[in-house]
């Protein structure tokens, strides 16, 4: 089955074997993204230290691929910087996971963007101004009619 | 690990009584069945002995009713778009319930080209046709109507005798998809005034590449393949000897075992529901009793249907999901929509399908297998922390 879907090694082994799973009750950092009407929602929370990410959580409801990415996400931000983990983009982790089916790349591949709303979300707690990324192209996932465009 | 595959909906593997009995005819020795020779006559007669077998497990009132396709979507094809066609001088509308398989669903909306008008039926929150509505939809210019025996998605059982009264009132013919429920539950044609029926090989047992659809005598429909003339001239193309031997095989062994099976699967079918339906924020999915006796299908609060597939299949146990991120179209079951399920409900659904290979032994592996996948993807969900 995971074949068939088109999953690597390396996503299964996350998917499998989550790292970071859990929440966080004294998190500097929350984000969440997605949307359980299309079937993915992630959440980030993280602890910052020394402008590094000292520690990070997630959760995520989703498919195969919500959950790897997000793991995924999770074990490379872990100790960075947060302006390098800013950087992180949904295509690195794909990269990292050894790539992902191309229908799951516009779909699940969200965890980065929790990461970073989850590093805004600390900055704006600290009271400094945040700049709003554009939205990667081709996915937002927005919801008309209780349904889903793009997913 | 022993593999304990629980995904016959979706196929079931061919019976080895079948593949011994129907090998020979792979094989080629056995002529083209239009050849008038000897070994066209053996053919021909492995074709004839097959429609018997078909004819009997549905009991039509002739064998000559049953004629054979590639499959079901065929079979699915020829019932719609050759009722709708050949009676187009009726008028230009078709009916079916909102669950039906997409082979009936698309053959529909096709008709919408030639400017049939096409209704859907819905159907209540167990998945059961809601005959008021299916009454209101009826109108003298109907051509066909089509309803499925039972869902293979949610394991409902259509009230079919019913909705047959209230189509031939109005004097309009029914047709009825009958490949999830053929094999498994008892069908009369003629009892339960059916004029159209559609049934699959691969669906009892038999080989991949055939199907059947039985015809009532009497009932007008044109082709949608024409040809060279075989199957009384509404299925043209030279007969696929192996499956369809293969099909009047296991239909055959169908019949013969259908009471003790069913009876043997619904014992495990309702163990498994009862111990899965334990765990917190777990729904059945279709009807409770009028149900497939092969059938178990759920959806679980807060967790992704493609990630319980995953886990579950780990585990060595394949089940199948109505998810959209196992879905081609990444749209959820529209079956799981029409029986009333928000899309976030829909996405966590999953379906056990028994068959022949399970065990009542394999059942508590099962449960504890759903019970371990379902805690830790909810451990790991972000939905219903609060």
């Amino acid at each position: 089955m995971a074949q068939q879907i088109g999953y690597s090694k390396k996503v299964m082994e996350h998917f499998m074997n989550p790292k970071n799973v859990g929440t966080m009750d004294d998190a500097d950092g929350h984000g969440k993204v997605g949307n359980p009407v299309c079937g993915d929602l992630m959440e980030i929370f993280i602890k910052v230290k020394d402008d590094k990410i000292e520690d990070i959580r997630f959760q995520t409801f989703g498919c195969g691929s919500a959950i790897a990415t997000s793991s995924m996400v999770s074990e490379m931000a872990k100790g960075m910087r947060l302006d390098e983990a800013m950087r992180i983009t949904r295509n690195d982790v794909a990269n990292e996971l050894d790539g992902l089916p191309p229908v799951k790349m516009h779909c699940s591949n969200l965890a980065a963007d929790a990461l970073h709303e989850a590093i805004k979300d600390y900055k704006r707690k600290k009271g400094e101004i945040v700049e709003e990324e554009e939205k990667p192209a081709g996915h937002t996932c927005e919801h008309n009619h209780n349904h889903c465009d793009t997913c | 690990m022993e593999r304990i595959f629980l995904d016959h909906a979706s196929v079931t593997p061919v019976d080895a009584r079948v593949l011994r009995f129907a090998e020979p005819y792979l094989a080629g020795g056995y002529g083209n069945p239009s050849s008038l020779h000897s070994v066209g006559l053996e053919a021909r007669r492995a074709i004839e002995d097959a429609r018997v077998n078909v004819a009997a497990l549905i009991n039509a009132e002739k064998e000559k009713t049953i004629l054979f396709t590639s499959g079901a979507t065929e079979a699915n094809n020829l019932a719609i778009k050759g009722a709708a066609l050949r009676n187009i001088g009726k008028g230009k509308k078709v009916v079916s319930s909102a669950i039906e398989h997409m082979s009936v669903l698309n053959p529909m909306k096709d008709l919408q080209k030639n400017e049939f008008e096409f209704t859907t039926v819905p159907v209540d929150s167990s998945g059961i046709v809601d005959l008021e509505k299916l009454e209101d939809s009826l109108t003298k210019e109907t051509s066909v109507t089509s309803i499925m025996y039972a869902n293979n998605e949610i394991g409902t059982i259509e009230p079919i005798r019913e909705i047959s009264e209230i189509v031939h009132e109005k004097g309009l013919y029914l047709h009825v998809d009958a490949t999830a429920a053929a094999g498994r539950i008892p069908i009369d044609v003629q009892a339960d005034g059916i004029d159209l029926l559609t049934l699959s090989s691969n669906d009892m047992y038999g080989p991949q590449g055939a199907g059947a659809l039985y015809v009532k005598t009497g009932v007008r429909i044109q082709p949608v393949l024409p040809g060279g003339g075989q199957e009384r001239g509404l299925r043209s193309g030279t007969e696929n000897i192996f499956a369809i031997a293969g099909m009047g095989e296991a239909a055959r062994i169908a019949r013969e075992e259908m009471g003790a099976e069913s009876a043997r699967l619904s014992e495990m079918r309702d163990n498994l529901i009862e111990e899965i339906l334990k765990i917190e924020e777990t729904y059945l999915t279709g009807h409770r009793t009028k149900r497939l006796p092969h059938h178990a299908s759920f959806r679980f609060s807060h967790i992704e249907g493609e990630s319980i597939l995953l886990l579950m299949d780990a585990q060595g146990i394949q089940v199948s999901t109505g998810s959209a991120c196992s879905s081609k179209t990444l749209e959820p079951s529209h079956v799981l929509l029409a029986i009333g399920l928000k899309h976030e409900e829909a996405h966590g659904s999953m379906v056990l399908t028994l068959g022949r290979s399970n065990t009542v032994e394999q059942v508590s592996r099962v449960v504890d297998a759903v019970n371990e996948m379902v805690d830790k993807l909810r451990k790991i969900s972000s939905l219903g922390k609060e």
